[in-house]
Protein backbone atom coordinates (compact mmCIF):
# COMPACT_ATOMS: atom_id res chain seq x y z
CA UNK A 1 0.00 0.00 0.00
CA UNK A 2 1.42 3.52 -0.89
CA UNK A 3 1.90 6.62 1.34
CA UNK A 4 -0.81 8.37 -0.29
CA UNK A 5 -3.62 5.04 -0.76
CA UNK A 6 -2.68 5.09 3.83
CA UNK A 7 -3.66 8.78 3.88
CA UNK A 8 -6.99 8.05 2.10
CA UNK A 9 -7.15 4.88 4.11
CA UNK A 10 -6.54 7.34 7.26
CA UNK A 11 -9.27 9.70 6.67
CA UNK A 12 -11.22 6.96 6.04
CA UNK A 13 -10.77 6.14 9.57
CA UNK A 14 -11.53 9.41 10.45
CA UNK A 15 -14.24 10.47 8.03
CA UNK A 16 -16.67 12.73 7.27
CA UNK A 17 -20.00 11.62 7.60
CA UNK A 18 -23.40 12.80 8.10
CA UNK A 19 -22.82 12.27 11.67
CA UNK A 20 -19.91 14.60 11.74
CA UNK A 21 -22.21 17.20 9.99
CA UNK A 22 -24.53 17.19 12.47
CA UNK A 23 -21.60 16.71 15.07
CA UNK A 24 -20.38 19.77 13.76
CA UNK A 25 -23.65 21.80 13.96
CA UNK A 26 -24.33 20.59 17.83
CA UNK A 27 -20.46 21.89 18.52
CA UNK A 28 -21.06 25.19 16.45
CA UNK A 29 -23.83 25.62 18.71
CA UNK A 30 -21.94 25.17 21.73
CA UNK A 31 -19.34 27.66 20.76
CA UNK A 32 -21.57 30.42 19.98
CA UNK A 33 -23.16 29.53 23.73
CA UNK A 34 -19.60 29.63 24.77
CA UNK A 35 -18.50 32.75 22.87
CA UNK A 36 -21.31 34.66 23.94
CA UNK A 37 -20.57 33.08 27.87
CA UNK A 38 -17.57 34.50 27.43
CA UNK A 39 -18.17 38.02 26.26
CA UNK A 40 -16.48 37.27 22.94
CA UNK A 41 -19.08 36.97 20.64
CA UNK A 42 -18.24 40.68 19.47
CA UNK A 43 -20.77 40.47 15.94
CA UNK A 44 -23.66 37.23 16.32
CA UNK A 45 -25.95 37.06 12.93
CA UNK A 46 -28.86 35.25 11.34
CA UNK A 47 -30.72 35.07 8.02
CA UNK A 48 -34.76 35.22 8.48
CA UNK A 49 -37.04 35.03 5.10
CA UNK A 50 -39.12 37.87 4.84
CA UNK A 51 -41.68 38.67 2.04
CA UNK A 52 -38.95 40.79 0.41
CA UNK A 53 -36.35 38.41 0.66
CA UNK A 54 -33.97 36.65 3.12
CA UNK A 55 -32.52 39.64 5.25
CA UNK A 56 -28.96 39.29 7.26
CA UNK A 57 -29.36 40.36 10.89
CA UNK A 58 -26.52 41.15 12.73
CA UNK A 59 -25.86 42.25 15.94
CA UNK A 60 -23.18 43.29 18.77
CA UNK A 61 -23.43 43.41 22.69
CA UNK A 62 -24.81 47.08 22.20
CA UNK A 63 -27.77 46.05 19.87
CA UNK A 64 -29.11 45.67 16.28
CA UNK A 65 -26.11 46.88 14.07
CA UNK A 66 -27.40 45.81 10.33
CA UNK A 67 -29.73 44.44 8.32
CA UNK A 68 -28.74 43.57 4.96
CA UNK A 69 -30.93 43.04 1.83
CA UNK A 70 -29.71 39.68 -0.42
CA UNK A 71 -28.91 42.34 -3.16
CA UNK A 72 -26.03 43.80 -0.82
CA UNK A 73 -23.93 40.38 -1.20
CA UNK A 74 -24.28 38.58 2.58
CA UNK A 75 -20.97 37.57 2.36
CA UNK A 76 -19.45 41.20 1.50
CA UNK A 77 -21.37 42.64 4.47
CA UNK A 78 -19.90 39.36 6.95
CA UNK A 79 -16.69 40.82 5.87
CA UNK A 80 -17.19 44.33 6.08
CA UNK A 81 -18.71 43.87 9.79
CA UNK A 82 -14.94 42.19 10.49
CA UNK A 83 -13.52 44.73 9.13
CA UNK A 84 -15.23 47.60 10.72
CA UNK A 85 -16.40 46.20 13.85
CA UNK A 86 -14.59 42.46 14.83
CA UNK A 87 -13.51 39.65 12.79
CA UNK A 88 -15.13 37.82 15.89
CA UNK A 89 -18.28 36.95 14.15
CA UNK A 90 -20.36 33.99 14.58
CA UNK A 91 -23.86 32.64 13.09
CA UNK A 92 -25.41 33.20 16.74
CA UNK A 93 -29.11 33.25 16.23
CA UNK A 94 -29.57 33.35 19.95
CA UNK A 95 -28.95 36.96 19.89
CA UNK A 96 -31.22 37.51 16.87
CA UNK A 97 -34.34 36.29 18.57
CA UNK A 98 -35.83 39.50 19.56
CA UNK A 99 -35.33 41.36 16.26
CA UNK A 100 -36.02 38.17 14.58
CA UNK A 101 -39.63 38.11 16.16
CA UNK A 102 -40.29 41.95 16.20
CA UNK A 103 -39.43 41.20 12.20
CA UNK A 104 -41.91 38.64 11.87
CA UNK A 105 -44.57 40.84 13.31
CA UNK A 106 -44.19 43.67 11.35
CA UNK A 107 -44.17 41.98 8.09
CA UNK A 108 -47.40 40.07 9.56
CA UNK A 109 -48.74 43.88 9.93
CA UNK A 110 -48.97 42.84 13.41
CA UNK A 111 -46.33 45.83 14.62
CA UNK A 112 -45.97 49.37 13.90
CA UNK A 113 -42.98 50.28 15.93
CA UNK A 114 -39.58 48.58 16.79
CA UNK A 115 -38.70 48.25 19.67
CA UNK A 116 -34.70 47.25 20.12
CA UNK A 117 -31.71 48.28 21.31
CA UNK A 118 -29.66 49.78 18.53
CA UNK A 119 -25.77 49.81 17.57
CA UNK A 120 -25.72 52.67 15.25
CA UNK A 121 -21.70 52.50 15.01
CA UNK A 122 -21.73 52.23 11.25
CA UNK A 123 -23.40 55.31 10.73
CA UNK A 124 -21.95 58.91 11.66
CA UNK A 125 -22.56 62.57 12.03
CA UNK A 126 -25.00 64.01 9.97
CA UNK A 127 -25.80 60.56 8.04
CA UNK A 128 -26.66 59.57 11.79
CA UNK A 129 -28.55 62.60 12.54
CA UNK A 130 -30.97 61.97 9.85
CA UNK A 131 -31.45 58.00 10.46
CA UNK A 132 -32.13 58.17 13.93
CA UNK A 133 -34.65 61.00 13.14
CA UNK A 134 -36.38 58.65 10.45
CA UNK A 135 -38.41 56.95 13.50
CA UNK A 136 -40.14 59.93 13.65
CA UNK A 137 -42.32 59.61 10.33
CA UNK A 138 -45.27 57.28 11.32
CA UNK A 139 -46.33 54.25 10.38
CA UNK A 140 -48.01 53.87 6.71
CA UNK A 141 -46.64 57.74 6.15
CA UNK A 142 -44.04 58.90 3.73
CA UNK A 143 -42.04 62.18 4.14
CA UNK A 144 -40.04 63.85 1.63
CA UNK A 145 -35.90 64.34 1.33
CA UNK A 146 -36.65 67.80 2.22
CA UNK A 147 -38.51 67.03 5.39
CA UNK A 148 -36.35 64.12 6.60
CA UNK A 149 -32.92 66.54 6.45
CA UNK A 150 -35.49 69.18 7.88
CA UNK A 151 -35.96 66.01 10.84
CA UNK A 152 -32.61 66.67 11.17
CA UNK A 153 -31.93 69.98 11.83
CA UNK A 154 -30.77 71.03 8.66
CA UNK A 155 -33.58 71.49 6.12
CA UNK A 156 -30.97 72.68 2.87
CA UNK A 157 -29.26 69.27 2.79
CA UNK A 158 -31.47 67.48 1.25
CA UNK A 159 -28.66 65.90 -0.81
CA UNK A 160 -27.45 64.77 1.91
CA UNK A 161 -30.27 63.24 3.56
CA UNK A 162 -30.81 61.14 0.52
CA UNK A 163 -27.67 59.58 0.82
CA UNK A 164 -27.81 58.96 4.37
CA UNK A 165 -30.70 57.31 3.30
CA UNK A 166 -29.32 55.25 0.74
CA UNK A 167 -26.16 54.01 3.29
CA UNK A 168 -28.69 53.41 6.21
CA UNK A 169 -27.13 50.03 7.95
CA UNK A 170 -30.41 49.24 9.65
CA UNK A 171 -33.00 48.86 7.04
CA UNK A 172 -36.62 48.05 7.37
CA UNK A 173 -36.42 48.99 11.13
CA UNK A 174 -34.79 52.64 10.50
CA UNK A 175 -37.56 53.41 7.94
CA UNK A 176 -35.86 55.06 5.51
CA UNK A 177 -38.25 53.33 2.97
CA UNK A 178 -40.72 55.67 4.02
CA UNK A 179 -38.90 58.73 2.45
CA UNK A 180 -39.71 59.50 -1.04
CA UNK A 181 -39.51 62.12 -3.33
CA UNK A 182 -41.83 64.81 -2.98
CA UNK A 183 -42.88 64.72 -6.49
CA UNK A 184 -44.14 61.12 -5.61
CA UNK A 185 -42.12 58.97 -7.40
CA UNK A 186 -40.93 56.19 -4.63
CA UNK A 187 -36.66 56.54 -5.32
CA UNK A 188 -33.65 54.43 -4.29
CA UNK A 189 -33.94 52.25 -2.08
CA UNK A 190 -31.21 49.85 -1.15
CA UNK A 191 -33.19 46.37 -1.35
CA UNK A 192 -34.05 47.56 -4.85
CA UNK A 193 -37.65 50.00 -5.44
CA UNK A 194 -39.67 47.04 -5.48
CA UNK A 195 -38.79 46.24 -1.77
CA UNK A 196 -39.47 49.45 -1.22
CA UNK A 197 -42.95 49.42 -2.59
CA UNK A 198 -43.45 45.86 -0.39
CA UNK A 199 -42.84 47.63 2.36
CA UNK A 200 -44.94 50.39 1.62
CA UNK A 201 -47.95 48.87 0.75
CA UNK A 202 -47.79 46.59 3.60
CA UNK A 203 -47.55 49.84 6.12
CA UNK A 204 -50.68 51.25 3.67
CA UNK A 205 -52.90 48.34 4.28
CA UNK B 1 -9.89 47.79 2.64
CA UNK B 2 -10.80 43.56 3.40
CA UNK B 3 -8.92 42.49 6.04
CA UNK B 4 -9.23 38.68 8.17
CA UNK B 5 -11.82 37.08 7.22
CA UNK B 6 -14.86 36.43 9.65
CA UNK B 7 -14.15 33.75 12.53
CA UNK B 8 -17.57 32.18 11.20
CA UNK B 9 -15.37 31.46 7.58
CA UNK B 10 -12.61 29.94 9.89
CA UNK B 11 -15.08 27.27 11.31
CA UNK B 12 -16.50 26.28 8.58
CA UNK B 13 -13.58 25.73 6.49
CA UNK B 14 -11.61 23.92 9.09
CA UNK B 15 -13.88 22.92 11.74
CA UNK B 16 -14.13 19.46 10.33
CA UNK B 17 -10.31 19.02 10.22
CA UNK B 18 -9.93 19.81 13.66
CA UNK B 19 -12.10 17.67 14.97
CA UNK B 20 -10.57 14.63 13.01
CA UNK B 21 -7.55 15.75 14.03
CA UNK B 22 -9.02 15.41 18.27
CA UNK B 23 -10.52 12.10 17.47
CA UNK B 24 -7.53 10.93 16.30
CA UNK B 25 -5.34 12.47 19.25
CA UNK B 26 -8.04 11.81 21.91
CA UNK B 27 -10.39 9.26 20.81
CA UNK B 28 -14.42 10.28 19.77
CA UNK B 29 -15.12 10.71 24.06
CA UNK B 30 -12.68 13.70 24.84
CA UNK B 31 -12.67 15.01 21.22
CA UNK B 32 -15.79 17.64 21.67
CA UNK B 33 -13.98 19.03 24.20
CA UNK B 34 -11.16 19.38 23.10
CA UNK B 35 -12.26 20.78 20.29
CA UNK B 36 -15.06 23.05 21.82
CA UNK B 37 -11.76 24.26 23.52
CA UNK B 38 -9.24 24.53 20.87
CA UNK B 39 -12.05 27.22 18.65
CA UNK B 40 -13.04 29.02 21.93
CA UNK B 41 -9.70 29.63 22.42
CA UNK B 42 -8.92 30.07 18.94
CA UNK B 43 -11.88 33.00 18.45
CA UNK B 44 -10.77 35.05 21.89
CA UNK B 45 -7.07 35.43 20.12
CA UNK B 46 -7.96 35.74 16.44
CA UNK B 47 -8.26 39.55 16.46
CA UNK B 48 -4.10 39.54 17.18
CA UNK B 49 -3.22 36.34 14.65
CA UNK B 50 -1.29 38.20 11.73
CA UNK B 51 -3.27 38.08 8.94
CA UNK B 52 -0.95 36.41 6.57
CA UNK B 53 -0.69 33.68 9.61
CA UNK B 54 -1.81 30.00 8.50
CA UNK B 55 -4.92 29.63 10.45
CA UNK B 56 -4.66 25.81 9.74
CA UNK B 57 -1.33 25.18 11.80
CA UNK B 58 -2.11 27.85 14.00
CA UNK B 59 -5.27 25.93 14.95
CA UNK B 60 -3.49 22.83 15.17
CA UNK B 61 -1.27 24.40 17.80
CA UNK B 62 -3.94 25.06 19.74
CA UNK B 63 -5.57 21.66 19.57
CA UNK B 64 -2.37 20.30 20.33
CA UNK B 65 -2.21 22.14 23.81
CA UNK B 66 -5.78 21.75 24.43
CA UNK B 67 -5.69 17.94 24.20
CA UNK B 68 -2.62 18.04 26.20
CA UNK B 69 -4.64 19.70 28.70
CA UNK B 70 -7.88 17.47 27.77
CA UNK B 71 -5.61 14.22 28.17
CA UNK B 72 -4.52 15.60 31.76
CA UNK B 73 -7.68 16.14 33.15
CA UNK B 74 -8.92 12.71 32.16
CA UNK B 75 -5.59 11.12 33.75
CA UNK B 76 -6.62 12.63 36.78
CA UNK B 77 -10.30 11.96 36.97
CA UNK B 78 -9.04 8.27 35.46
CA UNK B 79 -7.38 7.70 38.99
CA UNK B 80 -9.78 5.62 40.92
CA UNK B 81 -10.90 3.98 37.78
CA UNK B 82 -8.74 0.91 36.71
CA UNK B 83 -10.28 0.06 33.80
CA UNK B 84 -11.60 2.33 30.88
CA UNK B 85 -15.16 1.60 30.28
CA UNK B 86 -16.32 -0.68 27.53
CA UNK B 87 -18.07 1.33 24.19
CA UNK B 88 -16.13 4.76 24.63
CA UNK B 89 -14.24 3.83 21.02
CA UNK B 90 -16.89 3.69 18.88
CA UNK B 91 -15.58 2.05 15.79
CA UNK B 92 -16.89 2.79 11.98
CA UNK B 93 -18.42 -0.01 10.69
CA UNK B 94 -16.20 -1.28 8.04
CA UNK B 95 -13.35 -3.34 10.05
CA UNK B 96 -10.60 -2.61 8.52
CA UNK B 97 -11.48 1.23 8.92
CA UNK B 98 -12.26 0.21 12.78
CA UNK B 99 -8.77 -1.62 13.29
CA UNK B 100 -7.13 1.02 11.66
CA UNK B 101 -8.65 3.67 14.31
CA UNK B 102 -7.79 1.35 17.37
CA UNK B 103 -4.35 1.35 15.91
CA UNK B 104 -3.88 4.92 15.64
CA UNK B 105 -5.27 5.41 19.51
CA UNK B 106 -2.64 2.84 20.69
CA UNK B 107 0.30 4.52 18.74
CA UNK B 108 2.77 6.27 21.29
CA UNK B 109 1.68 9.53 21.51
CA UNK B 110 4.52 11.62 19.49
CA UNK B 111 4.05 9.52 16.36
CA UNK B 112 -0.05 9.63 16.67
CA UNK B 113 0.56 13.51 16.50
CA UNK B 114 3.11 13.44 13.85
CA UNK B 115 0.42 11.13 11.99
CA UNK B 116 -2.73 13.32 12.89
CA UNK B 117 -0.82 16.66 12.07
CA UNK B 118 0.59 15.21 8.54
CA UNK B 119 -1.45 12.90 7.49
CA UNK B 120 -5.30 14.45 8.72
CA UNK B 121 -4.34 18.29 8.92
CA UNK B 122 -1.75 17.81 6.30
CA UNK B 123 0.88 19.88 7.91
CA UNK B 124 4.47 20.07 6.87
CA UNK B 125 7.18 18.48 9.42
CA UNK B 126 8.86 22.00 9.95
CA UNK B 127 5.66 22.95 11.03
CA UNK B 128 4.38 20.00 12.92
CA UNK B 129 7.92 20.23 14.65
CA UNK B 130 7.29 23.75 15.52
CA UNK B 131 3.88 22.38 17.25
CA UNK B 132 4.97 19.73 19.11
CA UNK B 133 9.24 20.73 19.68
CA UNK B 134 11.98 18.51 18.82
CA UNK B 135 13.76 18.46 15.06
CA UNK B 136 11.58 18.19 11.58
CA UNK B 137 13.73 14.96 11.34
CA UNK B 138 12.44 13.34 14.71
CA UNK B 139 8.87 14.34 13.53
CA UNK B 140 9.41 12.67 10.42
CA UNK B 141 11.02 9.21 11.46
CA UNK B 142 7.79 9.48 14.63
CA UNK B 143 5.22 9.61 11.21
CA UNK B 144 7.55 6.76 9.42
CA UNK B 145 7.46 4.46 12.39
CA UNK B 146 3.68 5.37 12.93
CA UNK B 147 2.87 4.77 9.49
CA UNK B 148 4.77 1.69 9.31
CA UNK B 149 3.06 -0.04 12.82
CA UNK B 150 -0.60 1.14 10.71
CA UNK B 151 0.59 -0.11 7.41
CA UNK B 152 1.05 -3.90 9.40
CA UNK B 153 -2.64 -3.50 10.83
CA UNK B 154 -3.68 -2.58 7.38
CA UNK B 155 -1.83 -5.82 5.73
CA UNK B 156 -3.16 -8.19 8.89
CA UNK B 157 -6.68 -6.92 8.47
CA UNK B 158 -6.28 -7.17 4.93
CA UNK B 159 -5.81 -10.81 5.19
CA UNK B 160 -7.99 -11.64 7.14
CA UNK B 161 -11.23 -9.89 5.75
CA UNK B 162 -12.26 -8.99 2.24
CA UNK B 163 -10.93 -5.45 1.77
CA UNK B 164 -13.70 -2.81 0.26
CA UNK B 165 -13.62 0.58 -0.98
CA UNK B 166 -16.42 2.12 -0.13
CA UNK B 167 -19.09 2.38 -2.95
Amino acid sequence: MSTDDLSQVLRRAFPDTPDTESDLRRLHAGLAAAAQHHGILDVAYRTVDSPVGPLLLAATEAGLVRIAYQTEDHDEVLQALADRVSPRVLNAPARLDQPARELDEYFAGQRRSFDLPLDWRLSAGFRRAVLSRLADIPYGQTASYAAAAALAGSPKAVRAAATACATNPLPVVVPCHRVIYADGRIGRYLGGPEAKRTLLTLEAA
Amino acid sequence: MTGKQPFEAVVTQHGATVLRVCRAILGPADADDAWSETFLAAMRAYPDLPPDANVEAWLVTIAHRKAIDVTRAAARRAVPVAQPPDGTQAAPADSLDGDLTEAVASLPAKQKQAVAYHYLAGLPYAEIAAIVGGTTEAVRRAAADGIATLRRTCASTASTTTVRRNP
